[in-house]
């Protein structure tokens, strides 16, 4: 069982890396969407009884995070003129290496603090905060407003990793109200994409400067 | 009763929605909040209607924080109907919609004791206010709403990082991992210290990012610049409490693990930062508005020096909460009305407010006075206590600094509101004020009025029960350090 979640975690870190190098926008939010899913599904595997809390949180999380918050995007990014993200503040190449770094990073650090009880995978932990440090990078050196909440999406995915590792601490209401924060999150920052689109005929937020000191 | 409190506002914000009428709708907001905040006298009263289950529990820091912002959402709800009054070109659906909904999760943050459950109302008061900074749908609004989505969505999102490595660092020190915080503050001695501090300082940015300490504050002079005033208020007063109360819960279980060294001296450091950075831009600000932005981040400071400081000036933060959010929404809400009378939230477009406009400007201009700690207004007290507190600790360097940077916000402040308030009004008919018909209304002026009544009396003499309150939430925030 471990061993097969740690395959996935691997697949999961190679996504983010791939999110990186790809610039059709399309392409980032499809694999974005298929990282959450299979994080959503991932639950299932780590416990040998299943129970129904984590059937449900895991149904929920794969429809959230693999159809519905993909569609939302993508339909914002609909009316928009250009659906690559040109010129990015570092490019495509250099951020592979960057991130591929970053998840260096986090395995290196994470390893002395990880015990791999309860029948966790010791993966969990680096994942997770490589996953988030990637997030982080798509969110600061894209200029496309979608492309930044794609960002935002693969942080998400970064801390939903770790709380892997909390299930029991986690209650179904409070996991189906972060769900459902998210979605809604999703949901506004769409519209407000969509209303930057009409107002500055582009989703470039390089025009966003009218309010300086 | 915390059920009532959380959703009836929340079923109110359904039915704005279901209601056509855009000159009735507003009504609700006033109605909603009278009814909230009776509801919450009447639980302030009743102690055994407190704690109904082990998540929702009204501790004497809860009870401060709900009292606080049911009230100045009250005056600010009475002010939005007269505003709305203006606004009727636009539809206000959705903006009655979200502020009633907001104040149903505020409830929801000073009720909840199990830190997840707070996460998520935090979120979604980030999400449910972005509609209303956007009300004026101009190019400088959406570029506001962009910014303050983008900031706090991340900034929480590391707050909920935080909060899932204190479950995680209870989980290393062998007790079951639990995101309650009775359980989280028993545990607390057997914490892994390395999980706990990494926890803190995310939650520290997350958290502190909604109350808008430097250097997280970069959204608030936008947000708070381009909403209407009564946002202002609402966001100032409300949304900066609730933020402050879910970083009051994270203190109190690093201080119950003995890390309170280590906590103060990052509080300590934000703080003066964050007044620091106030200060300095608030030196030669136009804008009011944004001056007013970063007065709050300085208040901001203010409340996290107090609580760095500890035991001695913990009595002085907890007023500040209330002294701060009873003048910012004073001073927001008059200054909004001051805009809409100008049609330019400029010094130097704006002038002779006072001949313009003279109870809106004499309220704004005494606010002035109240918010940089003049004596006899409440602001002056709390911060008096949070200095005595400091000379009590035997911090006399931070003592230092806090004076100084409260003359410079003084002399900042001082000039801009000076511009604003005195000299020449513009001619009714130069074009700076033609075809804008704003006078100040009962709706628009009465709420402001009350407010300012109310700083001046905590300035004066705070009333018993206030007082026992307040000791009693120090007492208990006390008892952990």
């Amino acid at each position: 069982m471990i061993d097969l979640l740690n395959a996935l975690l691997v697949i999961v870190l190679a996504m983010n890396l791939f999110a990186l190098g790809t610039s059709r926008i399309f392409s980032v939010i499809r694999i974005v969407a298929a990282q959450g899913a299979l994080l959503g599904a991932l639950p299932l595997l780590m416990h040998q009884r299943l129970s129904l809390p984590v059937a449900i949180a895991a149904v929920a999380a794969v429809a959230l995070k693999g159809i519905v918050i993909p569609s939302i995007m993508m339909r914002a990014l609909r009316d928009a003129p250009i659906k690559r993200e040109v010129e990015p503040l570092i490019g495509l190449l250099p951020s592979i290496v960057l991130g591929a770094l970053a998840t260096a990073f986090a395995l290196l650090i994470s390893g002395p603090f990880v015990n791999a009880d309860r029948g966790a995978s010791a993966l969990i932990v680096p994942a997770s905060i490589a996953t988030i440090l990637i997030g982080f990078l798509q969110l600061t050196t894209r200029y496309k407003a979608i492309s930044q909440a794609v960002g935002y999406l693969i942080l998400e995915n970064g801390i939903y990793i770790f709380g892997m590792l909390l299930v029991e601490a986690i209650p179904l209401v409070v996991e189906m109200g972060m769900l459902l924060d998210l979605l809604v999150g999703v949901f506004v920052i769409s519209i407000i994409v969509n209303h930057i689109n009409r107002a500055f005929s582009s989703m470039d937020t390089r025009r966003l400067v009218s309010l300086k000191e | 009763m915390a059920f009532a409190l959380i959703f009836m506002p929340m079923l109110m914000a359904g039915l704005a929605m279901a209601i056509p009428s855009n000159r009735l709708r507003p009504w609700l907001l006033p109605v909603a909040a009278a009814a909230h905040s009776g509801l919450t006298i009447y639980v302030l009263m009743r102690a055994e209607l407190q704690s109904p289950s082990p998540w929702l529990v009204l501790d004497p820091l809860g009870r401060l924080i709900l009292l606080v912002v049911s009230g100045l959402f009250l005056f600010c709800s009475i002010y939005a109907a007269g505003y709305l009054k203006y606004r009727q070109e636009r539809s206000n659906r959705v903006f009655c919609a979200c502020l009633l909904f907001f104040l149903g999760l505020m409830s929801l943050i000073a009720w909840s004791h199990h830190l997840g459950l707070l996460w998520v109302a935090m979120e979604a008061t980030t999400l449910v206010t972005a509609p209303l900074i956007y009300f004026n749908r101009s190019k400088r609004s959406i570029e506001a709403t962009w910014k303050y989505l983008l900031v706090c969505s991340v900034g929480i999102a590391l707050a909920l990082l935080g909060t899932f490595f204190l479950a995680y660092s209870a989980m290393q020190g062998g007790c079951t991992p639990s995101l309650l915080l009775e359980d989280l503050v028993a545990c607390a001695p057997r914490l892994s210290k390395t999980w706990l501090r990494a926890a803190f300082i995310l939650l520290l940015v997350g958290y502190g990012t909604k109350m808008g300490l430097a250097p997280m504050h970069t959204w608030k002079p936008d947000a708070y610049g381009e909403s209407p005033g009564v946002i202002g208020a609402v966001f100032a007063g409300c949304v900066t409490s609730c933020a402050f109360l879910a970083f009051l819960r994270v203190y109190q279980i690093c201080a119950a693990a003995g890390e309170g060294v280590f906590a103060s001296r990052l509080l300590l450091f934000m703080g003066l930062f964050s007044m620091a950075v106030a200060g300095l831009f608030m030196i030669g600000q136009r804008d009011f508005k944004r001056m007013l932005a970063y007065s709050s981040v300085e208040h901001m400071g203010i409340l996290a020096l107090g609580l760095g400081i500890g035991a001695p000036a913990l009595y002085g933060s907890l007023l500040h909460v209330a002294t701060n959010a009873a003048t910012k929404g004073l001073l927001f809400l008059s200054a909004g009305n001051i805009h809409r009378a100008y049609a330019s939230k400029s010094s130097d477009q704006v002038s002779g407010a006072l001949r313009r406009l003279p109870l809106s400007a004499s309220l704004f201009f005494a606010g002035l006075f109240a918010i940089t700690g003049s004596p006899p207004f409440g602001p002056f007290v709390s911060e008096f206590a949070i200095l005595n507190g400091a000379f009590a600790a035997g911090r006399f360097l931070v003592a230092g600094l806090f004076l100084l940077f409260l003359l410079v916000v003084f002399v900042g402040m001082g000039r801009t509101t000076l511009k604003v308030c005195l000299g020449r009004a513009p001619r009714a008919d130069t074009e700076a004020v033609e075809g804008i018909a704003y006078r100040d209304t009962f709706l628009t002026v009465a709420p402001i009025a009350a407010l300012m009544a109310i700083v001046l009396l905590l300035g004066i003499y705070i009333p018993s029960p206030l007082g026992a309150m307040l000791s009693d939430a120090a007492k208990y925030l006390g008892s952990s350090i």
